[in-house]
C-alpha cells in the first residue's frame, strides 16, 4: 500500500492534469515513493499502477527508462557520480577510485552498513563544476577533490 | 479522395491515409517490421523509409500522411540507400542465428534482409545480449536477443488483447521486451504475439525445435472450439499436427485466433487417444475389429428397439461435432424410430423448444459486431467463452461505443463497462424485466398488455435505468446472450425479455453461440423437435434414464449440465456406446468405445454463430484405426437398415443436410411468445442454508481436445477450480480465504479451496463446471451447501 503521505502528494500532482489522464502523474508518483523509502520496490510499482489506473507494465517501463529511480535499495544516501564527457575530462575516474577506496563499494553497490550507495550518473547539466556528483538526486556537489569528498562524507556521517 | 503517385503508378486514396496504405492499394510492397494494419503506428523500425519528392530526407511510409499530388519512390537511390542503412542497423545486435532459430525460413527479418539488405555488415564489435526470462508456458522469450524492438507485441497487448503484459523496459542499448517483474503473460489471445513477432524473439514454446518451417505441410481448417469458427492453418509433419496458426479472414477472425485455437492441437497427439475399437466383455476391455464392434452396436440397438422400444435409445452429441456427424446422428436415430437426439448438453431450460422461429444465432454478421454503438451483454463470461468476439466489442468500445453488462459474475472484460448489474442467477430475469420497463419509459412506449401483466410490480433500480438510458441513447445497439444466459434454468424467459429490450431499442438481438457448431446442430436437425415426432431433449434423456445411450464426442461428467445425474443415467443403462477420440471416464460405464477422428483427421463442416458454413478437409490420416465419425455413423445406418445412408463423401452428407432452404431462412432468434410469461418474476432462490451456484466452464475445460492440450493445461486459466464467494458470505460461514471446504450439491460433494471475490453477488458461490474436480456436483445452476472440510 502507498502511504497516505504519498497518496496525498500524488493527489496534489493529479490536479495538474486532466481527470482522464491520471497516468501523467506516474513520474511524480515514482519520485514520491523513492523520496520516502529510498527506493522503489516491485509492489510499489504495482500500487502506483492501481492508484493511477494504468498497467503495471507501463509503470515498470517508466521506472526503468529513467535511471534516477532506484529499483533496489541504494543505501540511506545515494551518491550519483557523473561519468559523462566533461566530468571524465576533469578526472572523474580518480574521483570514483577515491570513493571506492574510501567506501569500499563500486557502482550499483551499497556499503555494508547501508549508509551509502553509489551509482553511475549522466550529465547533470553543471559541467562547469566537473567532476560532479549528486546526493540523493537532490543536491549537487561539484569540483570534487579527495579533500572535498572527505568533508562531504564527514557531514553526511553526522546527519 | 486524393491522388498520389507511387513508383509511377497513380493511385487514389482516402484523405488521412498514409503512404503505406496507398502503396498497399497500388500493389507496391514497402518492406516493414513495426507497421501492422491492425495496430497503431509506431514508426520505430524505419524499414519503410521511402523517397518523397520535395522532402529533404527519406520518410517512413507508415507514418507519413498521403497528400494530393505526392510523388513517392520506393526504389530510388535515396530509398534503397535508406533501406540498406536501416537493415544494417537492425542487424547490428541481431545474433544472426537463423540456422537454429525457430523462425528461420518464415522470418520477415530474414526475408527483408535478403531482399533489401546489403549482404554485409561493417559492425565488428560485440553484440548485446538479453537475459532470458520465463513469461509462461505458451510463449518463449528465451532468445530475446533477436528482438528488433518493433513493439508489435506490446501494442497488441495494449490495443487488441486489452492488457499490457509485455512492455519495453530500459532505454537505448539496454532496451528490452519483457513482462512485469515475476509476471507471466496470461492473455487468452497471447499466442498472436508469436505470429506478430517479425523475428524469432517470441516463439511458440510447445512447438519449439520440433520442425523447420520448410518441412511442414500446411492445411487450412476451421477451429472446432468456440462459435467464431476461426480460420486456421494446421502445420503437419510425419502425419502429425505440430502447430496451428491463424489464417486471415477479415469477416470471421480478422487475423487473430485465441490461444485455445492455437495451442489445443497438442490434445490431438495426446496419449489418451483411442485408436482401436473396444468392447467390454466380463468387465474387461478387449480390442476388436471395426466390423465386430459395429455389429455389436447394431445388434444391441436392435435388441433394445425390439424389446423396450426405440424411444429407449438416446443420443447425445457435443456442439463441437461437425454438421455431417450431427446430421447423420439424428438421421440414424430417427431412422430407428427415436427422436431422442440433442447437442445442447449444458442447456437446462428447453421450454422454447419448437417455439423458436429458427436456429438461434448471433443475429448479425460477426463483422457487424465490431461497429455497434451500444452493447448489452447478458450472462456471458465473454472473454473466456468468446475471446475473439470480446476483442471485437473491445475495439468498438475503444472507438466510442458503450458496453453494458448483466451477469452473475464480474470478471474483468479489459474494456470500460458503462453500467453493470451483477446479480445472483435467480435475479437475472427480474433484472432484465427492470431494464425492459426502464427502456419502455425512456422510449415512451407502452409494453404489450401481456408483458405489462408479467412485469407488473417490478421496481426499477438505478442500475437498470442507467443501462436502459445507455441502450436507448444509441442508434445501433446489440443485445447479446452469452453461454451463461443460455444455460440458465430460465433461459427462455431471459431470451424473451432480451429480445423485447432489443426490439424497443431497435437493436440487434443475438445469441453468442456456445461452441463451434451450436448453429450447425440446429441446422442439422440434431434437436428432438426437428422432426414430426418430438423426442426427449438432453435434460429429459438424463432425468428419465434410457436403456441405451449413443454418445458422440461426449464426456458426460464434463460436458453435461448435470454431471451427477448424467453419470448415474449412464451407469444404469444397458448399453452405452461412446464415439470418442479419447479414452475417457466413460470406460467405467460404456460397453463399446469407437475411436473417431478429431477435426484434423476428418473432413467436415462447422456453421459458426453468424451462420457461416465453413467446410474443411482432413489434414492428416486418422490415428491408428480411428475413423471419421460420419463414416462410422453411415455404416451403422447401413447395418440398422436405415434408408438413405449411402453417402460416399462428407460433402454429400453436408449437401443433403443443407439442401432445404437457404441458411438465412434457417436463422431466426424470435421466440413465439407462448412461453408462460407469468413465470417471469419467479425468483430463483437457493435452498435454505445454501448458496446459489454460479458456474462457468473454464476456457481450457470446454471440450475434449483442449482438455488434453498439455501446455494450455498449465496456464493460469486452467488452474484448479477454487470456490469463490463474497467475503461477507465467508464471514457468515466462518471461513477465510485458503480454507478447504466441502461443497455439496444434490447427492455429491467435492472438496475445494475457498477464496474471496467481493465482485460476486451476495448469496452466491462460484464453482466452475466442466472440470473433473467438480464433476461430482450436480447442475450448473442450483444450491450449494458449504461446510468446513
Amino acid at each position: 500500500m502507498l502511504s497516505t503521505n504519498i497518496q496525498d502528494q500524488i493527489n496534489r500532482e493529479l490536479k495538474k492534469y486532466p481527470v482522464d489522464q491520471r497516468q501523467s502523474a506516474v513520474m511524480s508518483a515514482l519520485r514520491f515513493v523513492q523520496d520516502e523509502k529510498g527506493w522503489i520496490a516491485t509492489d510499489d510499482m504495482g500500487d502506483i499502477a492501481v492508484f493511477l489506473g494504468m498497467p503495471q507494465m507501463a509503470v515498470y517501463e517508466v521506472a526503468t527508462f529513467y535511471h534516477m529511480y532506484n529499483l533496489k535499495p541504494m543505501g540511506k544516501t545515494t551518491l550519483t557520480v557523473c561519468t559523462n564527457l566533461s566530468c571524465t575530462l576533469c578526472g572523474v575516474e580518480d574521483t570514483v577510485a577515491y570513493l571506492t577506496a574510501k567506501l569500499g563499494i563500486g557502482f550499483g553497490e551499497v556499503t555494508a552498513d547501508g549508509k551509502y550507495g553509489m551509482r553511475e550518473g549522466e550529465c547533470m547539466g553543471a559541467c562547469k563544476d566537473a567532476p560532479i556528483m549528486s546526493i540523493n538526486n537532490k543536491k549537487l556537489c561539484g569540483r570534487l577533490t579527495p579533500a572535498k569528498i572527505d568533508q562531504i562524507l564527514a557531514e553526511l556521517d553526522k546527519s | 479522395m486524393i491522388n498520389i503517385e507511387i513508383d509511377g503508378k497513380l493511385v487514389e486514396t482516402a484523405r488521412g491515409s498514409t503512404v503505406m496504405d496507398a502503396a498497399h492499394k497500388a500493389g507496391v510492397y514497402i518492406p516493414h517490421f513495426c507497421y501492422h494494419k491492425k495496430l497503431s503506428i509506431a514508426a520505430s523500425c524505419r524499414m519503410c523509409l521511402v523517397e518523397v519528392e520535395k522532402a529533404p530526407k527519406p520518410l517512413p511510409a507508415c507514418a507519413t500522411p498521403a497528400s494530393d499530388g505526392m510523388k513517392v519512390h520506393t526504389h530510388s537511390e535515396m530509398a534503397v540507400k535508406a533501406q540498406k542503412g536501416v537493415m544494417e542497423f537492425l542487424l547490428i545486435n541481431h545474433p544472426l542465428d537463423c540456422p537454429i532459430c525457430d523462425q528461420g525460413g518464415e522470418c520477415q527479418l530474414q526475408d527483408i534482409a535478403m531482399g533489401y539488405g546489403g549482404g554485409k555488415s561493417r559492425y565488428e564489435e560485440e553484440k548485446r545480449a538479453v537475459v532470458a526470462k520465463d513469461v509462461g508456458v505458451l510463449i518463449s522469450t528465451n532468445e530475446m536477443s533477436r528482438c528488433i524492438q518493433c513493439t508489435r507485441c506490446v501494442r497488441f497487448g495494449q490495443e487488441i488483447a486489452g492488457q499490457m503484459e509485455l512492455g519495453m523496459i530500459n532505454r537505448s542499448e539496454l532496451a528490452q521486451i519483457t513482462s512485469f517483474v515475476n509476471s507471466t503473460v496470461n492473455s487468452e489471445l497471447s499466442g498472436n504475439m508469436i505470429d506478430l513477432c517479425p523475428v524469432g524473439a517470441l516463439t511458440s514454446k510447445p512447438f519449439r525445435y520440433t520442425a523447420r518451417a520448410w518441412e511442414l505441410s500446411r492445411r487450412k481448417t476451421v477451429s472446432p472450439h468456440d462459435s467464431v469458427g476461426a480460420n486456421l492453418a494446421v502445420h503437419t509433419k510425419d502425419n502429425k499436427v505440430v502447430r496451428a496458426v491463424a489464417v486471415e479472414n477479415e469477416a470471421v477472425n480478422e487475423c487473430w485466433i485465441s490461444d485455445k485455437d492455437r495451442f489445443s492441437y497438442e490434445g490431438l497427439n495426446s496419449a489418451e487417444r483411442l485408436t482401436r475399437p473396444m468392447i467390454k466383455q466380463d468387465s474387461k476391455w478387449i480390442e476388436v475389429e471395426w466390423a465386430a464392434a459395429l455389429e455389436y452396436v447394431a445388434n444391441g440397438l436392435k435388441q433394445i428397439s425390439r424389446g423396450a422400444g426405440a424411444q429407449h435409445i438416446a443420443s447425445l452429441a457435443t456442439p463441437h461435432s461437425t454438421l455431417e456427424e450431427l446430421y447423420l446422428l439424428q438421421k440414424l436415430m430417427r431412422g430407428v424410430g427415436s427422436s431422442n437426439v440433442d447437442f445442447r448438453l449444458r442447456q437446462s431450460d428447453f421450454s422454447a423448444d419448437g417455439k423458436q422461429a429458427g436456429a438461434p444465432w448471433l443475429g448479425m454478421p460477426i463483422a457487424e459486431l465490431s461497429n455497434r454503438d451500444r452493447y448489452l451483454v447478458v450472462g456471458s463470461f465473454l472473454r473466456k467463452d468468446h475471446p475473439l468476439l470480446a476483442q471485437r466489442i473491445r475495439q468498438a468500445v475503444k472507438a466510442g461505443a458503450s458496453a453494458n453488462v448483466v451477469h452473475s459474475a464480474d470478471d474483468d472484460l479489459l474494456m470500460p463497462v458503462a453500467n453493470k448489474a451483477i446479480v445472483a442467477p435467480g435475479d437475472l430475469v427480474a433484472t432484465l424485466a427492470q431494464i425492459l420497463i426502464a427502456v419502455a419509459v425512456e422510449k415512451e412506449v407502452a409494453l404489450s398488455a401481456e408483458l405489462q401483466k408479467a412485469v407488473a410490480g417490478v421496481k426499477t433500480s438505478d442500475t437498470s435505468v442507467a443501462i436502459a438510458k445507455s441502450m436507448v441513447s444509441g442508434k445501433q445497439g446489440a443485445v447479446l446472450l452469452g453461454n451463461f444466459a443460455q444455460q440458465h434454468p430460465q433461459a427462455a424467459q431471459i431470451a424473451l425479455l432480451a429480445e423485447q429490450i432489443a426490439v424497443l431499442c431497435e437493436a440487434k438481438f443475438g445469441f453468442l453461440g456456445e461452441a463451434a457448431n451450436s448453429v450447425g446442430g440446429f441446422v442439422a436437425g440434431a434437436v428432438p423437435f426437428a422432426g414430426g415426432v418430438h423426442g426427449m431433449n438432453a435434460a429429459q434423456m438424463i432425468e428419465s434414464p434410457r436403456k441405451a445411450y449413443l454418445l458422440l464426442n461426449v464426456e458426460p461428467e464434463l460436458d453435461m449440465q448435470n454431471p451427477q445425474a448424467a453419470i448415474s443415467a449412464m451407469k444404469a443403462a444397458d448399453m452405452v456406446v461412446c464415439l470418442s477420440a479419447y479414452k475417457h471416464n466413460g470406460m467405467d460405464y460404456a460397453d463399446v468405445m469407437l475411436p473417431i477422428a478429431p477435426f484434423t483427421e476428418s473432413s467436415g463442416t462447422f456453421v459458426n454463430t453468424e451462420g457461416r458454413v465453413q467446410s474443411f478437409k482432413g489434414a492428416v490420416k486418422p490415428l491408428g484405426d480411428a475413423r471419421p465419425a460420419w463414416k462410422v455413423l453411415r455404416v451403422l445406418g447401413n447395418l440398422l437398415d436405415v434408408s438413405g445412408f449411402n453417402f460416399d463423401t462428407s460433402e454429400a452428407v453436408r449437401d443433403e443436410a443443407l439442401s432445404t432452404g437457404s441458411m438465412a431462412e434457417k436463422l431466426n432468434n424470435q421466440i413465439a411468445a407462448e412461453i408462460p410469461l407469468n413465470l417471469l418474476l419467479q425468483r430463483g432462490e437457493a435452498q435454505p442454508g445454501g448458496l446459489q451456484r454460479v458456474a462457468d466452464v473454464p476456457i481450457y475445460a470446454a471440450d475434449a481436445v483442449v482438455r488434453r492440450a498439455t501446455a494450455l493445461q498449465q496456464t493460469q486459466d486452467a488452474a484448479m477450480p477454487v470456490a469463490t464467494l463474497h467475503s461477507s458470505e465467508m464471514q457468515k460461514l466462518g471461513l477465510s480465504s485458503g480454507d478447504s471446504v466441502k461443497v455439496t450439491q444434490g447427492t455429491g460433494s467435492v472438496q475445494l479451496t475457498v477464496a474471496a471475490d467481493d465482485k460476486l453477488p451476495a448469496g452466491t458461490m462460484r464453482v466452475a463446471a466442466g472440470h473433473a474436480a467438480t464433476a461430482a456436483l450436480g447442475a450448473m445452476f442450483g444450491t450449494l451447501i458449504v461446510e468446513r472440510a
